[in-house]
């Protein structure tokens, strides 16, 4: 009964959400009281609307699964959910960085409390590793309010320009931060943990969501703020995002959990994004949003879907199942289309990402795009791998007989995904043309930095 | 300089509090044990009242009596938090001492008695006149640490405090005799006018390290904090709420304004003692608090590890500086307030625990002071968007701003370490199963924990005029 009331409140909420967005998409910038400050661009408002998305599934998702204190849970759940939008829509440094870290309250209580076997020391590391980053972040932007005299993300994109070597700092200040979150190689170990650990809601919102907050951290504050030092970088970014593809990809072959496989693939799939967004091109930039926004969708229905099996057997071990196609035919469909868009196959949403951030890196430096396309390949063998393992075969297991197929909740939890996915596939452009004004924007100043920096130097010589 | 006659409407709320205190101790003598409950009511209405004074009373004066007394902004903002203090640790005493049947009279007196002394301490514009608060407010203390004296543990806390706090009342004597021989003054401004031209001799820079010595024992920053963890734990819960809140603001009141009135000209010389003992201290605090079991003790590693940060906003010696401690110690109050005020709810039957452990699965028993308390915990680990991280936040500000940037790295790296003990009480509280279940909590600690937790959670919302007020009282001192 509780679990109704608070839906209906949520429902309440989410349309409010819509309306909002529409709202904003007219005026472009909302603005408010001089520190507290929201509005929305082509770059944030793909998440938001994928936050306000996802948000309703994870409710259906823990329908079932979520059997004790389940009003609390509802709660850390929409009190996340305002964060993450606040941080998206967030024009003051301080609110921002509030709003960022204030999400960490109610990710500790979801994983600590109704996560796994595992849970205390999952937590713990989670909160421990992105506090650490975050606080990093704060000392940078402590000195930009210093330096700038204002907190007002607008003012400093337009009127501030900090010298490169206080941009270097700053830079790896934030990097800190949103690689610890995003999660970089090698600064990713939390993320495994946090994942397999979380109930099947809260593993989507982490992968779907807070991950996207590192992303959405590069393209707002490094690129944008510190284009000498995003420049100077880049190819730092790169080798570890590199490192990343292709390492994540040969650990998550070795994975027994399905759950810890998916993570690990994440892990590589946010490599792809931080590589695009360090090319600097317009194909890198828009090729990492639209990564991040399909992967928030894929991601999430993979880890829906390992919940679907979780809730029946109780077990995430990859050797406790094979054999589903036979007895769970729609399940079997559903995580085809996933698996695929994983894989990047064409015709998918994870296609369209992965060949524009490798097109982007290819204009930047072709080595890069060399060792990331054989990323590609691996991400294929672990996910198909993975595939046949669990739902081709016979069936082996006795207790695997009796499983049920998708129920009409589950199956309105994973169609709107399926149809979104392919969608995004072949017709990419509502989120490309979204972003692509912002992403030009910020570009075109970044490369007028530095070319003003190159002529500089030049004159000095 | 000095008026004909003082002008005794800026002491109005210390002669208040001091002719007070002598009123209760008569009727006190003449009514006898009877009279308790009356008196701890009349000592709370006194501190108010005082409190009610230092708030009408008028602020743009300069020192008087003889250059000894303060009554400015920065007083002003300090003396209501540590009356604001003193108020809700007495009113928590209340029960406490009625259950434990060490329920007297003296109490209330000596509470307000060493109110009195605090407030002198902050309003304090010359060595001596610090020194008179100083041990006023001390021996008052030393008395309430011990004065559950059946009990062995409250008396060893008040012997230890009183040794060790005699020492360093003894250090800063010697350091102020030190500055006084080499400058030739005592009031702080002459010792500001004498120094102008920022040269420091030795025996002024030793002068300054033995004042320095005492004001971090009063404050408990490492490297004179041995005392804490024993003292807190020994001394009855209500009166270390006491020391923990009222003592501390007043010690650091003292502390900002000796540094910052007497010693301007020669910031470097106070400034690498201020960083290290803020390092040093947060470091401890930091780790020493991981290992504990006793709620009490980690409350006091935690004040350790909280006065250090307040250390890094002094360090800035900018007006900005000492807003942040401003704002710090405000902050502080109100979260310190609030964790004792569920320390003393912790009751099964009649017996007070205060093992960690003894909080276990309190969300399930008593949902809604495990969630003020995990706010709290969240807060003092410095977790937006609740107060803590704005207290954190505005000294670290002033911290980068006087371009002290490996302190603001450390103190970050720091907190992470600090937010791990908290967060390991949370753990405790949200995710292990009850063991015990509590009595139901008091009233005053009901109120006490709403208000403080309530300040703690929503301060994000509407925080200008603390920040203001902080502000003006940090320009008060430049």
């Amino acid at each position: 009964m509780v679990n109704f009331i608070v839906s209906c409140v949520l429902w309440a909420k989410f349309d409010f959400n819509a309306a909002g967005f529409q709202f904003v998409e007219q005026a472009d910038w909302l603005g408010g009281a001089i520190t507290y400050k929201m509005g929305v661009d082509g770059i944030s408002t793909p998440f938001v609307i994928l936050t306000a998305f996802l948000m309703p599934f994870c409710i259906l998702a823990s329908w079932r699964s979520i059997t004790h204190r389940v009003k609390e849970y509802m709660i850390a759940f929409l009190v996340l959910e305002t964060l993450m939008i606040g941080v998206f829509c967030a024009l003051d440094l301080v609110l921002f960085y509030l709003l960022f870290e204030a999400g960490l309250i109610p990710m500790f209580l979801i994983i600590g409390i109704w996560g796994g076997k595992r849970r205390v020391y999952a937590s713990f590391k989670f909160f421990l590793y992105t506090l650490l980053g975050s606080l990093l972040m704060l000392v940078g932007i402590l000195a930009m309010y210093g330096y700038a005299g204002t907190t007002d993300i607008q003012h400093i994109l337009t009127q501030t320009k900090f010298p490169a070597e206080m941009q270097t700092w700053l830079w790896l200040g934030f990097f800190a931060s949103f690689a610890v979150k995003m999660p970089m190689w090698p600064v990713h170990t939390w993320l495994p943990d946090a994942h397999v650990e979380a109930p099947t809601a809260g593993s989507v919102i982490l992968a779907g969501i807070l991950l996207k907050m590192g992303g959405y951290g590069f393209l707002r504050f490094s690129l944008p703020m510190f284009p000498l030092a995003s420049e100077y970088f880049a190819p730092m970014v790169f080798a570890l995002s590199v490192v990343a593809i292709i390492y994540t990809s040969l650990v998550a072959l070795m994975q027994e959990d399905i759950k810890k496989l998916i993570a690990y693939s994440s892990v590589a799939h946010m490599g792809f994004v931080t590589m695009g967004i360090f090319t600097l091109n317009p194909q890198g930039v828009q090729g990492a949003v639209f990564q991040m926004v399909s992967h928030g969708i894929v991601s999430g229905a993979l880890f829906l879907c390992v919940g679907v099996v979780y809730d029946r057997m109780h077990t995430r071990e990859i050797k406790a199942f094979g054999g589903l196609v036979n007895v769970m035919p729609w399940y079997a469909f559903a995580f085809l289309v996933f698996t695929m868009a994983n894989v990047g196959l064409p015709g998918t949403s994870g296609f369209v990402g992965e060949f524009l951030t490798l097109m982007g890196a290819f204009g930047a430096n072709t080595w890069v795009a060399f060792f990331a396309t054989t990323g590609v390949v691996l991400s294929a063998a672990y996910a198909l791998w993975l595939y046949r393992r669990v739902v081709f075969g016979e069936i082996t297991k006795p207790e695997l007989h009796g499983i049920a197929d998708l129920n009409r909740r589950e199956i309105v939890l994973l169609a709107p995904l399926v149809i979104l996915t392919v969608l995004f596939g072949v017709w990419p452009a509502p989120i490309l043309d979204m972003s692509a004004a912002s992403v030009d924007g910020i570009l075109s100043s970044a490369q007028a930095a530095i070319d003003a920096a190159g002529k500089t130097a030049e004159a000095v010589k | 300089m000095t008026d004909a006659l003082p002008h005794f409407a800026l002491a109005l709320p210390e002669i208040a509090l001091a002719v007070g205190a002598l009123t209760l101790i008569l009727i006190g003598a003449i009514v006898g044990d009877k009279a308790t409950s009356l008196i701890n009511g009349l000592a709370v209405a006194l501190i108010a009242l005082a409190g009610v004074l230092v708030a009408v009373a008028p602020v743009d004066h300069g020192p008087s009596f003889g250059g000894g007394f303060t009554a400015d902004a920065f007083a002003r903002f300090m003396k209501i938090l540590a009356y604001v203090a003193a108020v809700a640790a007495l009113s928590l005493s209340f029960d406490y001492m009625r259950r434990e049947k060490f329920a007297r009279y003296e109490y209330a007196v000596l509470v307000v008695l060493s109110t009195l002394g605090m407030s002198l301490m902050i309003s304090a514009s010359d060595l001596i006149s610090l020194y008179l608060g100083l041990e006023l407010q001390s021996l008052a203390l030393y008395v309430i640490a011990a004065i559950h004296r059946d009990d062995i543990r409250s008396t060893e806390a008040g012997l230890k405090y009183f040794v060790l706090g005699a020492l360093s009342s003894g250090m800063l004597l010697y350091g102020a005799s030190l500055v006084y021989g080499t400058t030739g003054a005592v009031g702080f401004a002459d010792i500001a006018a004498a120094l102008k031209d920022g040269h420091a001799s030795l025996g002024l820079v030793f002068g300054i390290v033995f004042l320095l010595a005492g004001f971090a024992f009063k404050i408990s920053a490492v490297p004179f904090h041995m005392w804490t963890p024993d003292v807190y734990e020994g001394a009855p819960t209500p009166i270390t709420a006491f020391f923990a809140s009222a003592a501390k603001v007043a010690a650091v009141a003292m502390f900002v304004r000796v540094v910052t009135e007497a010693f301007p000209t020669v910031t470097q010389e106070w400034r690498q003692v201020v960083v290290f003992v803020a390092i040093a201290s947060m470091a401890l605090g930091a780790f020493a608090a991981i290992g504990q079991r006793n709620l009490k003790r980690l409350m006091a590693y935690s004040s350790i590890g909280h006065m250090g940060y307040v250390l890094v906003g002094l360090a800035a010696g900018t007006p900005e500086g000492v807003r942040g401690v401003a704002v710090y110690s405000a902050i502080y109050v109100a979260m310190t307030l609030g964790a004792f005020a569920c320390i003393l709810s912790m009751r099964v039957g009649d017996k007070y625990v205060e093992s960690i452990d003894d909080l276990a699965g309190l969300s399930r028993t008593k949902p809604a002071m495990a969630f003020v308390l995990a706010m709290i915990l969240f807060s003092l680990a410095g977790i937006p968007p609740l107060a803590g991280f704005f207290a954190k936040f505005y000294v670290f500000y002033a911290a980068v701003n006087a371009g002290l940037y490996p302190l603001a790295v450390i103190g970050f790296v720091l907190s992470v370490v600090g937010a791990f003990y908290y967060l390991r009480i949370v753990k405790i509280i949200y995710f292990d199963e009850p063991t015990v279940e509590f009595a139901p909590m008091t009233g005053a600690a009901k109120v006490v924990l709403t208000l403080a937790g309530g300040f703690t959670l929503l301060y994000f919302i509407y925080p200008a005029p603390l920040t203001a007020a902080a502000a003006t009282a940090a320009q008060s001192l430049f």
